[in-house]
């Protein structure tokens, strides 16, 4: 798809399926935080959860013979198939084999995955979706939108035209209530009548061969105990050791999914199961009388995940249990939802690495770039996977798996990095936006007045995808390290000393809320340093430059070590290369390396509340008199759980602050920029500029933590916003 | 009522079903065919209970399929209740428990107040044992069956739309 076509189907999307979508996932991220708020041992079930993911994981080829010995023991079969084709033949055969007319299904991504649907109907089988979402999907002849909430991206309004035109009803639902009485009546009288039940397995344990279904509907129980076959399809990654192993899982993925403690029903199914078989014409015998000859298949489905098993960066998106968390809580999902920020089967954060492992990077790259790292899913995991870094890794590797479409000297004079030939042109400006930076303020203004005429903003869209709708940044001709070179400390006596680490944006662009920051640690009495430094790799990791970011995390860290070893603190005030040290770092860097640059690096507000819990003298600072303040935080910032430092220190200095709950302003940083994704990047933004125009916030000083949500903003608001440290410097 | 109780995993299940709007009523093995009686709408099928109760009148035990798929009730054995969840736990048996607490709209778990559990692991430890031991299932089940499917919450779904539950104190 070129991004002229994307752009545009991103646009049909919005318009049709988003506003369903986003109030839906919203309501599922709300409930999620209220669920999780009120469970005590949270982190320690996800930390539970994980370490028996991991352990299955690597253990699976012995506990899937263990399974196999449990499955036959109790009467079933078991059935590893290597792909599509090997599972799908299976299931056929099952079918055949009892003679089925029609097949009822509980809904399975799994069976997605392998279109056993497509399969089956091929032999003249009829085959019936049973969950009511997933049957809306199969009406309309769709693909699910969501890993848990199929029909997602409909509206009720959408599914009574859809009954409508499917079944001409005389008299048509209308309401939720008519709609779900229409559907299950229908839906009862197919499953009555099936032959094959067909479900998926959200876990199986291997010491008992147990399955555990999760469901609200109730449609899995029918499918697995109602006829007298059971075929249930699962991927291989789905085995844990044993039933001990459930609760914390079961007590995770409701919660994760839609804030509920657990869904209405958990079967836990040990296969063949006693449960007579059900004929309703039968009014003679008792139930207890009609014995329970059932067959019970279990399909596990490689498909790709023992390969990944094997990869050390995707293995870990085994460990997902399709919860859909991340697909809730991303900025991105809640706007266009899984047709477009989704492949072939799955969706949402975690889907880039299903996708890339099932089908391959280029499916996984039709949705790649949606995810913009912002981090926002990585606490909400439940089994704490790290989907930005999974985003990023396939990012890297579609890069790299580029052929060269021809060779552009000027850019590749620009872009002095450790990346193959091929790579995009917008993704390598971006992710050398340290040597543009360095560029344009050496030529500055005249390169600022050059990049904003005409013609260059048309070559810019036209070569490197830059919306010529979106301002550029502005470079300063002074750097900040060049500022603070000619300048004289005016500390005589410092309690600390600190190294302010420049990144790009500060250095070049927004110089003056570095200024600030040296004016607020002085007037503290921390003695500053503004040592000339190699950028932390942020601009190039977002683009999946992978080996160009980790050089650039050896200089950083080769650039700190010293001045760490000295005893400095380190004071980050972009909260994006903040999370490079914290989070990204640990990926590059030996361990020790990287724990001592986290034990002494802050970001400046979480620095300068400190200083002031320690004692140091507040009144040195700007005070806000009851000065009326709108806040956002930066999604990274609150990641690692620093946002409340900024409010604290404005309302101790006495100024009046309203926070933003949006977690994400916009497709952070270089997205908003790209012009496939200008238009998302609004929409999604859309949600903030709200929220900082109501009648309590309109008049409002806007202030906020990172590099893109100030130019989101920006780009937002009519009033300008600025970093909370130039509020309060003293002048 | 037969008893009170100040007992603490007790009062956590009753608080629980309140918060799913899953009725309860509580009630001693000699009131219990009474009790049930009010409890039940007709027609009623029930399976066998192994505790030391009488079925009323009322309840068709061990009915035959088109009897389950005639009753607006169904009266099951739950081998245990989850207080902070208020689930029970229903086990797939061969006198047909599992179809008895799906098909009709009005389900009637009865438990017994000594089986009610604290949490889920505890639960699951037990279910664990005698699935490993000879394969037994069981139904996690919590609140009626329901749907958001359609736009907004509808409760019945595939399953009952709603949940009685009857605790016998012993």
């Amino acid at each position: 798809m070129s991004k002229g076509d994307k752009a545009a189907e991103i646009r049909r999307l919005m318009a049709t399926e988003g506003p369903a979508i986003e109030e839906n996932t919203k309501g599922f991220n709300r409930r999620r935080r209220e669920a999780v708020a009120d469970l005590e041992n949270y982190e320690e079930l996800r930390t539970r959860a994980r370490e028996i993911k991991e352990d299955a994981i690597d253990r699976l080829p012995e506990l899937i013979d263990e399974l196999r010995e449990s499955v036959e023991a109790n009467g079933g079969h078991l059935y590893v198939a290597d792909d599509p084709e090997d599972a799908n033949r299976y299931v056929r055969n099952v079918v055949a084999d009892n003679g089925a007319e029609r097949v009822v299904k509980s809904k399975s991504m799994t069976t997605e995955e392998l279109e056993v649907n497509d399969a089956l109907e091929a032999d003249g089988v009829d085959v019936v979706e049973t969950d009511l979402g997933e049957w809306v999907v199969q009406l309309a002849d769709e693909t699910p939108s969501h890993l848990i909430a199929p029909a997602i991206h409909r509206s009720r309004e959408s599914i009574a035209d859809l009954f409508r035109e499917v079944f001409d009803p005389d008299d048509p639902p209308e309401t939720a209530d008519e709609l779900t009485t229409f559907a299950r009546n229908r839906l009862g009288e197919l499953i009555r009548d099936a032959d094959v039940g067909v479900t998926g397995a959200n876990f199986v344990t291997a010491d008992s061969g147990t399955m555990a279904l999760v469901t609200s509907e109730g449609n899995a129980r029918k499918c697995a105990v109602a006829p007298d076959t059971h075929v249930a399809v699962a991927g291989v990654e789905k085995v844990i050791p044993s039933t001990d192993d459930l609760s914390p899982f079961l007590e995770l993925l409701a919660r994760s999914g839609t804030g509920q403690d657990l869904t209405a029903y958990v079967s836990l199914l040990t296969p063949p199961v006693d449960s007579p078989t059900l004929d309703f014409d039968d009014d003679e015998t008792p139930l207890s009388e009609r014995g329970s000859d059932r067959e019970f298949h279990l399909v596990l489905v490689d498909n790709g995940r023992m390969a990944m098993r094997e990869d050390d960066q995707l293995r870990e998106t085994l460990y997902c249990i399709r919860c859909g968390q991340c697909s809730n809580s991303c900025a991105n999902f809640q706007h266009v939802g899984g047709h477009a920020f989704g492949g072939e089967t799955y969706s949402g954060g975690i889907g880039t690495g299903w996708e890339a492992g099932i089908e391959g990077l280029d499916t996984a790259a039709e949705f790649n770039d949606f995810c913009t790292g912002c981090s926002r899913c990585v606490n909400g995991c439940p089994t704490k996977i790290d989907i930005p870094w999974i985003n990023t890794v396939v990012r890297d590797r579609v890069n790299r798996g580029t052929e060269p479409e021809g060779y552009d000297f000027l850019v590749e004079g620009l872009t002095p990095d450790e990346e193959p030939g091929g790579l995009d042109l917008d993704k390598r400006l971006f992710g050398n936006f340290e040597t543009l930076a360095k560029l344009g303020s050496a030529t500055a203004p005249v390169s600022n007045w050059l990049a904003d005429t005409g013609p260059a903003r048309w070559a810019l869209e036209r070569v490197a995808g830059v919306d010529s709708r979106r301002d550029l940044p502005e470079f300063q001709r002074e750097t900040l390290v060049d500022w603070f070179r000619n300048r004289v400390s005016t500390v005589s006596d410092p309690t600390r000393e600190a190294v302010l680490y420049p990144d790009v944006y500060t250095n070049h662009v927004q110089v003056e809320r570095g200024k600030a920051a040296v004016r607020v640690l002085e007037a503290l009495g921390v003695s500053v340093r503004i040592p000339s430094m190699p950028s932390s790799g942020r601009a190039p990791l977002s683009q999946g430059m992978i080996a160009t970011a980790e050089a650039h995390a050896h200089d950083v860290y080769g650039a700190l070590a010293e001045h760490v070893d000295a005893g400095r603190d380190v004071v980050v005030i972009e909260p994006s290369d903040l999370a490079m040290f914290e989070r990204e770092y640990e990926r590059f860097l030996a361990d020790a390396s990287v724990e001592r640059l986290q034990e002494h690096s802050y970001e400046i507000m979480e620095y300068v509340y400190g200083l002031l819990e320690n004692g140091a003298d507040a009144d040195a600072l700007r005070g806000g008199d009851g000065h009326e303040v709108a806040y956002h935080a930066h999604c990274q910032q609150r990641t690692l759980g620093l946002e409340a430092h900024t409010t604290a220190v404005l309302e101790a200095l006495d100024y009046d602050v309203v926070t933003s709950d949006v977690e994400c302003c916009g497709m952070a940083g270089s997205f908003g920029y790209k012009d496939t994704y200008y238009e998302l990047s609004m929409d999604v933004g859309d949600d903030l500029a709200e929220q900082f125009s109501t009648a309590e916030t309109r008049d409002r000083t806007v202030v906020a933590s990172g590099t893109s949500c100030l130019e989101q903003l920006d780009a937002l608001l009519a009033r300008p916003s600025r970093h909370p440290v130039e509020l309060v410097a003293p002048r | 009522m037969a008893t009170t109780t100040t007992n603490p995993t007790i009062s956590t299940f009753e608080d629980a079903l309140d918060e799913l709007g899953v009725d309860l009523t509580r009630t001693a093995a000699d009131e219990f065919a009474a009790t049930l009686d009010d409890v039940v709408r007709d027609p009623a099928v029930g399976v066998p209970l192994p505790f030391d109760v009488a079925y009323p009148d009322s309840v068709t035990v061990d009915p035959t399929p088109a009897a389950l798929e005639r009753a607006e009730t169904g009266v099951t054995p739950a081998s245990f209740g989850v207080a902070n969840y208020g689930s029970v736990l229903l086990p797939s048996t061969a006198d047909g428990a599992e179809p008895v607490s799906l098909y009709p709209e009005l389900h009637v778990p009865v438990v017994r107040a000594s089986d009610v559990l604290p949490d889920l692991p505890e639960a699951l430890d037990r279910f664990g044992d005698v699935a490993r031991e000879n394969g037994a299932s069981t139904v996690v089940a919590t609140g009626p069956s329901a749907t958001a499917d359609m736009g907004e919450l509808v409760l019945g779904a595939h399953g009952p739309e709603a949940v009685h539950v009857v605790m016998l104190d012993e």
